[in-house]
């Protein structure tokens, strides 16, 4: 009787979880309440884990502790070290770790299950589930991992390394570990127990070749959709050992981090006007259509810090469009004195944030909350466009194919039909650059030599501090 | 809602699960984990029909896409990083795994235990730290 009712209280506990992860996610809603949610999702984790230690089964509790006591210790110093502009890289991270406990978990049950494997207990759906988890668990790991290492910009990962049949060879890749996980589920049951463990393992490492295959093609502008999609994935891994175990929780939270990931997913791809497979298969061609750089930059005029503050003197409205090169000068603070310093003297300040705009979601919003910027200011494209007409100057800082008219001018371009901040509308526009390098899509930008567009080559930091400084003195 | 109500009544219903659970546990000596792993086959709950399985993913899908679309752009950051922390749940499995009775299941699960409670632990302080920025000023 009471056996029976320990596993009810177990699954109410888990329900409770899983109720307390909804409301957290719920909460994400606003700022005001997101804080809250956050607290909420933390409660419940430790419902569920405290439930979990509980369990009748569960022994061993100083091993088990010591385990949620070394990861709780790492996982606070690395997120309590980390700077805000290295946010992408950080939770690159930690999606892989969790990728791989997952792939570790179906592994560990299914060891603690040999009898009933052999006695050809597992059903098939189960032994599905078991392949998908180390496939998908074993993708995020290593995936996320090398995600992790191209956003920190390590020299040897800057570049997608290519190899000849790259295509069919990954195909193949694919191919192959979809038949080993038919084979163990064949196997699995047959009661063959240890050639399913054999076969996990080599999914699993296949897998891992997968992973690091899939975002290898990747590069720079392409990050967030990749992020957005191995976030997904964790959570996919999650839900599928929640199967394998039988726990609801897992399967709930899997799903809600899943979905969480996909609609993100699918956000970028619009914002990019590319779809998915596009994104993970194709080839960007780099520059192939369009006039070359030195015909369209023909035009393009110059100017100083000193120019600017005049141009700016006077002015009712101004916007800011950040983009990564805004994250590369870690310039987030000295544009927030520049709007600060605008707006003290009656200037209007927004700032225009493109869904792809640095390397992951919300990149650039959370540089520029760290930078104190209040987030009214911080306007989505949708909302900003449309008033672009009434625009004094747009300072725009470190982003290049998202202010790029050509998105709109030419259906042949690499970023044709990609929705853009359109600050070819405003009065004035002020490029911050170092030089006329083209941004991710290899592509000439006809924005800066457009006639009223000035450029200012310089570090995007010190431009912006020098603009300031300029202001305050004239 | 002010927040003080809302963690009151949640810390509520943990204590009571917590108080449920633990005093089953005390109540009556033969739930204790000691005796119960003295079976070689475990005890364990029946598993779900696949079909009930499949009905609590595929409504916990449309519930996160639903709850996941209020989610406003500015806040994508934060998002990805609190529902990564989510994905930890995978430390509950873990745990399990851990503490069952198995030679190389418990030592596997450990490592799993760790990893999940760095995804854990990590991400809900780093979206904790980056909340905290999102201040209207």
């Amino acid at each position: 009787m009471s056996h029976l009712w320990r596993i009810e209280i177990a699954t109410f506990a888990y329900l409770v979880a899983a109720l307390l992860f909804i409301w957290a996610l719920k909460s994400m809603a606003h700022p005001r309440t997101a804080v809250r949610g956050n607290l909420l999702g933390v409660l419940g984790m430790g419902l569920a884990i405290a439930t979990a230690i509980l369990d009748e089964h569960v022994a061993g509790y100083v091993t088990i502790v010591a385990g949620l006591i070394v990861g709780s210790v790492v996982g606070a110093v690395l997120a309590t070290r980390v700077q805000m502009t290295g946010m992408p890289q950080m939770v690159a991270l930690l999606n892989g770790f969790g990728g791989l406990a997952s792939v570790l978990v179906s592994g560990a049950d299914l060891l603690n299950n040999e009898a009933a494997v052999r006695q050809g207990h597992w059903p098939i759906d189960v032994l599905i589930a078991v392949a998908a988890s180390a496939i998908v668990g074993a993708v995020t790991f290593s995936g996320s991992l090398l995600a992790y290492g191209k956003l920190q910009e390590f020299a040897a990962l800057k570049k997608p390394i290519r190899y000849p049949l790259q295509q069919p060879l990954n195909a193949l890749l694919g191919l192959v570990v979809l038949g080993l996980s038919a084979w163990l589920v064949v196997a699995g049951g047959a009661g063959h127990f240890g050639t399913v463990i054999g076969l996990f393992a080599v999914i699993a490492l296949a897998s891992l070749l997968l992973g690091l295959t899939l975002v290898n093609p990747i590069g720079g502008a392409d990050m967030p959709v990749v992020i957005s999609l191995l976030n997904s994935y964790s959570g996919i891994a999650a839900g599928m050992t929640g199967f394998v175990i039988a726990n609801n929780v897992l399967m709930i939270g899997g799903a809600l981090v899943g979905a969480s990931g996909i609609i993100l997913t699918q956000i970028m791809c619009k914002a990019m006007n590319r779809s998915l497979t596009n994104v993970l298969f194709g080839v960007l061609d780099a520059g192939g259509s369009g006039p070359a750089a030195s015909e369209v930059y023909a035009k393009v005029r110059s100017t100083t810090p000193e120019d600017v503050a005049l141009l700016l003197d006077g002015v009712q409205r101004v916007v800011i469009v950040p983009g990564y090169g805004m994250a590369v000068a870690q310039a987030q603070h000295a544009v927030r004195e520049l709007g600060k310093t605008l707006e003290d003297k009656g200037v209007s300040v927004e700032y225009a944030i493109h869904p792809v705009a640095g390397r992951m979601p919300g990149h650039m919003n959370v540089l520029l909350a760290e930078a104190d910027v209040s987030y009214d200011k911080l306007k989505e494209m949708d909302a900003i466009n449309p008033t672009m007409d009434t625009v004094d100057v747009a300072i725009v800082i470190g982003a290049n194919d998202v202010v790029n008219p050509v998105a709109k001018t030419d259906p042949k371009s690499p970023i044709a039909g990609m929705p853009i901040i359109e600050v070819d509308r405003c009065r004035t526009v002020i490029v911050i650059k170092r030089s006329l390098s083209p941004g991710f899509a290899g592509i000439a930008n006809p924005l800066f030599a457009a006639d009223n567009t000035l450029l200012l080559f310089a570090d995007g930091k010190e431009a912006v501090m020098e603009i300031t400084k300029a202001i305050k003195a004239g | 809602m002010p927040v003080a109500s809302v963690l009151w009544k949640a810390a509520l219903c943990v204590v009571f699960c917590l108080v449920v659970t633990a005093g089953t546990l005390l109540a009556d000596p033969l739930a204790a984990p000691s005796s119960a792993n003295n079976s070689a086959v475990v005890a364990q709950p029946a598993r779900p029909s696949l079909a009930v399985s499949v009905t609590i993913f595929v409504l916990a899908i449309l519930l996160g896409v639903e709850v996941i679309g209020k989610v406003p752009a500015t806040l994508h950051t934060p998002l990805m990083s609190g529902s990564n922390a989510i994905s930890g749940i995978t430390v509950v499995g873990a745990v399990i795994a851990a503490g069952a009775l198995g030679r190389w299941g418990p030592a596997v699960a450990f490592f799993a235990i760790v990893l999940a409670m760095i995804n854990v632990v990590g991400g809900f302080l780093v979206t904790h730290r980056m909340l905290q920025m999102f201040k209207r000023k």
